[in-house]
């Protein structure tokens, strides 16, 4: 995972609460093995018509968008499905950093797994945010080591947990981590009892 | 001591290191082809090794067709997904029940059904819907793929400790009114953010009340109100379910365990971060309208106007799901007319499920017009209705009778709903597009899907015979 330290550029406002993971990806796109080429199925039933032409104004097909690192949204942002999909499409499209009044907790999680940066702010100042955003260039910065969002005269600062915010600044690899504990699970599996389910006789 | 909590029991006895986050072991990883094979990749990016095989079960279920799939799967990225996973699972020893294998199905079935699932066990899976397993008293929550890997390398996970929320349905379930309209009814209750960030336990006398495939659909849709998991305490029922199955402890193992889980049940004195109560003799057949699993009204009401919700971003979020649902504020729920009926899922494709739903058709015909299709939700759940002859009243009432998969719940195969057309769903989600781009979801029971298959459009199972 590549470290995140500092996200800046233009945003896009989506003011839409309870956006869910079969909004951001649908299942069609879900057959796939790879991790990456998701990018451009992002939002698809919101960018496409029935008959797959781009639909005028929404943000995908629009040119002074491109480029857009933050996504400003509504409550609740990625329920639904577990899909990390979801978030390796976000990220394909060119989305470092997600702001929003809350976030669903498995979404949440697979940001945090992906190295992209959900960012928790007040309902006012998401509101805030997202009228500034309406301006295709006006610049944000999100700053994970100082913990604050910076766009014009507005400055907000945002909780992270402290683990999950060292491993982004490090980009470390969860499992390398996990594997310093290996003392530890083995001498948990060696007392776990023996009743509990085995698929496969070892 | 204070008292505890069964969610605090079983976190606590699954700490490996660390307090919060906490790395919990897992007892139990279910896999499937969607969610899995960039794990597995990882894994082999990085020269690692499945930890614990025996502890990992797959299944195939998500992307299948469920007519002629021993023929071939047609569409070539599908398949490609399922030959992945078989690969994967060979080459890491990992048992997969695979399509030609009895045991096939959701994998929110088979575990269950086959015994994996017990009381007091970590359980993940690459799945929102992994809260099902939590009806036996344990903790069960849906993962994403990166964590999968983790999983599969580690057979551990990190997990920042979740709140606590006790939602207590008070009294008895009224006859007609189904596990299904429970939960739709706490979801009403608590809206689909009240979970956020806690596990829920559901409590109370209606909950003691309702069967293992019962509590499963309740605890199923636990994601849908935002929960990391929701669980039941285990009793009698649960065990008497257990008893005999396949992976379930035997002999003087089986008495050890009861004991065991016995013993992880809530103490009386143990206190939650929250507590909501549902009565459940006021809850009736539910109905959604809109495109959240929070938009129900009971099947005796009308369908609502935005003016109804205070909260602004409410009512743009209820005018924008009647638009797009293409239904009318004040129109009676029974006036709505229905073009498919889905009857499957792992909210509702078990056996208890599909013989409600059987009830309510034997003797009588699908409407004209009407496409209705039973997908049991597993190869096991198929050869009991078969025995039981309920694929015979679903036939010869104009059903089409399928094998095991997910389905049209989210329309990754062939049963997708086309556009503009309105489904009768015994399925979880009812999100725009989640059956189909541009079909319209209304999430029921099976008996009242199965009743809307029978008329046309919907009605009030309390009144059938």
């Amino acid at each position: 995972m590549r470290p995140v330290r500092v996200v800046q550029g233009t945003m896009v406002p989506l003011p839409r609460a309870d956006i869910d993971t079969d909004q951001i990806i649908p299942k069609q796109f879900l057959t796939r093995i790879e991790r990456t080429g998701y990018g451009e199925f992002l939002f698809w039933d919101w960018s496409r018509d029935g008959g797959g032409a781009p639909v005028d104004g929404f943000f995908t097909n629009d040119p002074a968008r491109r480029g857009a690192k933050v996504l400003v949204a509504g409550d609740n942002f990625g329920c639904g499905s577990s899909r990390e999909h979801a978030v390796w499409a976000i990220q394909d499209w060119g989305f470092e950093a997600v702001v929003a009044p809350s976030f669903a907790d498995i979404f949440k999680g697979n940001s945090y797994q992906s190295g992209l940066l959900p960012v928790e702010l007040p309902a006012e100042t998401v509101t805030e945010l997202m009228m500034a955003a309406d301006d295709p260039n006006a610049i944000v910065t999100v700053d994970l080591e100082r913990q604050i969002v910076i766009c014009g005269d507005l400055q907000a600062s945002f909780e992270i947990d402290p683990t999950v915010r060292d491993r982004l600044l490090k980009g470390l690899d969860a499992i390398g981590l996990t594997m310093e504990h290996e003392a530890a699970i083995s001498a948990y599996e060696a007392q776990r009892p023996e009743w509990l389910p085995r698929s496969v006789t070892e | 001591m204070p008292g505890r909590t069964l969610f605090e029991k079983i976190w606590n006895r699954h700490v490996v290191t660390g307090d919060d986050p906490a790395l919990l072991f897992v007892d139990l990883h279910l896999v499937h082809e969607v969610t899995s094979p960039q794990a597995f990749s990882g894994l082999d990016f990085n020269g690692r090794k499945v930890r614990r095989p025996e502890l990992t079960v797959a299944t195939i279920d998500h992307a299948i067709p469920t007519v002629d799939r021993h023929v071939m799967i047609r569409d070539p990225q599908s398949r490609k997904q399922v030959d992945t996973l078989r690969q994967n699972c060979a080459r890491h020893g990992i048992t997969l029940f695979d399509l030609d294998d009895p045991r096939q199905g959701i994998v929110h079935v088979v575990g269950p059904e086959n015994g994996f699932t017990q009381p007091g066990m970590v359980i993940v899976c690459g799945d929102s819907h992994t809260s099902t397993h939590g009806a036996f008293g344990a903790l069960a929550f849906g993962i994403g793929t990166t964590e999968v890997e983790h999983v599969l390398a580690t057979q551990t996970i990190w997990q920042r400790r979740p709140k606590t929320m006790a939602v207590e349905v008070d009294g008895e379930l009224p006859l007609g009114v189904a596990a299904k309209d429970m939960i739709l009814g706490i979801l009403a209750t608590i809206g689909v953010r009240g979970g956020t960030g806690h596990v829920i336990e559901y409590r109370g006398e209606a909950v003691r009340g309702l069967s293992m495939e019962e509590r499963m659909t309740v605890c199923n849709m636990s994601i849908e109100g935002g929960a990391r998991a929701g669980m039941i305490a285990p009793d009698d029922t649960t065990f008497a379910y257990l008893e005999g199955r396949p992976h379930a402890p035997k002999g003087a193992a089986w008495e050890r365990a009861l004991d065991d889980w016995r013993s992880i049940t809530t103490d009386p004195d143990a206190t939650f971060d929250e507590v909501t109560r549902v009565s459940a003799p006021s809850l009736i057949p539910h109905v959604s309208w809109g495109t959240n699993p929070g938009q129900t009204v009971a099947v005796s009401d009308v369908v609502p106007s935005p003016d109804h919700f205070d909260d602004p971003l409410e009512r743009d979020s209820a005018a924008r799901a009647l638009e797009y649902m293409d239904l009318r504020p004040g129109t009676p729920i029974t006036d709505i007319p229905i073009d498919h009926v889905f009857v499957g899922s792992c909210t509702n494709g078990r056996i208890s499920d599909l013989r409600e739903a059987a009830r309510v058709v034997e003797g009588r015909k699908v409407r004209d017009g009407v496409s209705a299709v039973i997908v049991p939700g597993s190869m096991q759940v198929k050869a009991q209705a078969e025995k039981e002859g309920l694929d015979r009243i679903f036939r010869d009432a104009g059903f089409s009778w399928r094998d095991a998969g997910c389905s049209s719940c989210l329309a990754m195969n062939p049963d997708v709903i086309p556009a503009g057309e309105r489904c009768a769903s015994t399925s979880n989600r009812n999100y725009e597009g989640r059956q189909g781009r541009g079909a319209r979801t209304h999430l029921v029971s099976p008996a009242m899907a199965a009743a809307a298959a029978i008329n046309g459009h919907f009605v009030d199972v309390r009144d059938w015979r």
